[in-house]
């Protein structure tokens, strides 16, 4: 094997004869190349591949991570929102329900005191009416006497032929009246 | 003869190169890892050029290999073993692509050589070994005295556990080696038998159609064994890290 034509042609008569991964003669050059290659392999992942899918994936992650994040963030602020404007619908449930009360309460006393001012003026109407009842009952009631005694004159003025006094007929009417 | 399984693994030189006596000619060998070296490179790194936000077809699946592996790390060797995700990374990404690169007809598989697969299984072993005695320094030996074991059962372990470790290299590598070997032989096979029964008229015609059938159904199981045994090799390079890492188990 003097030149590189021979050594490759003994290789090939080599082959005939041995099974070929068997065959030693080869080894030489598989080894080399395969340092050679694998080396570069090595070299492209460890130095350029890897590093950038490395970086890639990183960012991707930390992307995601902040994205989460604020969305996070956008939610908390929503809920706050949220929880506000339940808040002012509460308080101003409650203020309309105060108004009202005291409406309801202001209309109430109005109504009461009117109703007492004129229940009130019923009775006072009443109680002058009661008093102008008993007046003219007490003067109706005192000019019966006189009434009477006048008719009873007047009768015994036309049975008697003598007319009785007319104090002596006031005197026995109101005997009468007073024993009835 | 065109049927011979054997055939599709020779090397042949394509630029002959010889320095201090070594054949080192560039094969069809070479310029398959050359290819997965190429595809690779422009996989990860023009797939990720825009470094979008959010990834386009391409970046996607760079993203979501560079994941599995990082995944498949951190789970066998914890956020330590991340310092070997370049290794590992670039072991899964090769003999992948390789392995992938092998389905092709008329392709040659770089990980059907046993050469290869020593070479990247020594480069693990010899990782493991060197980082394990930087690291824990005589404390890496523990690795071959388990925990909890009676005292009078510990040379008989520590036997087991020493050849246990020296046979990793070897199955590591003798796993890829034959999986690539014996599924590309049983495809040429049947695929030679396709072409061979076919010529003897219409009858071979009819029986062709099983194992083309066959041909089509293993091609499926190369394709699923040409990622598993990519996956396999950094599970267990992984595991084999781990090791080196926290050497008491």
């Amino acid at each position: 094997m003097a030149t590189t034509e021979d050594a490759a042609h003994g290789a090939a008569e080599a082959a005939a004869g041995v099974f070929p991964p068997f065959d030693s003669s080869t080894f030489a050059s598989q080894l080399f190349w395969l340092v050679l290659t694998f080396g570069i392999t090595y070299y492209v992942i460890s130095k350029i591949a890897g590093p950038r899918i490395s970086g890639i994936l990183e960012d991707r992650h930390d992307r995601i991570a902040s994205d989460l994040a604020e969305a996070e963030r956008l939610k908390r602020e929503t809920d706050e929102a949220m929880s506000n404007y339940e808040q002012a619908l509460a308080d101003a449930r409650s203020r309309a329900q105060a108004v009202a009360a005291e409406t309801r309460d202001k209309l109430t006393a109005e109504t009461t005191a009117k109703r007492e001012a004129s229940e009130a003026d019923l009775n006072s109407k009443l109680a002058e009416a009661e008093t102008r009842i008993a007046d003219i009952k007490a003067q109706a009631l005192s000019q019966v006497d006189s009434i009477a005694a006048e008719a009873a004159e007047a009768i015994l003025g036309k049975l008697a032929p003598t007319a009785p006094k007319a104090a002596a007929v006031t005197k026995a009417i109101s005997d009468i009246s007073k024993s009835s | 003869m065109a049927n011979d399984p054997i055939k599709q693994f020779e090397i042949s030189t394509i630029v002959p190169i010889e320095i201090a006596n070594l054949d080192l000619s560039f094969t069809n060998s070479s310029l398959f890892m050359v290819a997965t070296t190429a595809a690779v490179s422009a996989f990860l790194v023009l797939s990720t050029k825009g470094r979008g936000l959010v990834p386009g077809r391409w970046q996607a699946a760079a993203e979501m290999s560079y994941e599995f592996v990082a995944g498949m790390l951190r789970d066998a060797a914890g956020t330590q073993g991340m310092r070997f995700f370049p290794l590992v990374f670039s072991l899964f990404m090769f003999i992948l692509f390789a392995n992938m690169f092998g389905m092709f007809p008329y392709f040659f598989t770089v990980t059907s050589h046993i050469i290869v697969t020593f070479a990247l299984a020594m480069l693990v072993i010899g990782t493991v070994v060197i980082y394990g005695f930087m690291k824990h320094g005589l404390g890496f030996l523990k690795l071959f005295v388990p925990e909890g074991v009676p005292g009078y059962l510990v040379p008989l372990v520590v036997v087991i556990e020493v050849i246990s470790f020296l046979s990793r290299p070897l199955s590591l590598s003798v796993r890829l080696f034959a999986n690539m070997l014996a599924g590309h032989i049983t495809l040429k096979v049947f695929a030679g038998f396709v072409v061979s029964l076919s010529g003897l008229g219409f009858v071979g015609i009819v029986g062709s159609i099983l194992p083309l059938i066959m041909t089509v159904a293993i091609t499926a199981l190369e394709f699923l064994v040409a990622f598993l045994q990519a996956y396999v090799f950094a599970v267990l390079t992984c595991m084999y890290l781990n090791d080196a890492l926290h050497p008491s188990h």
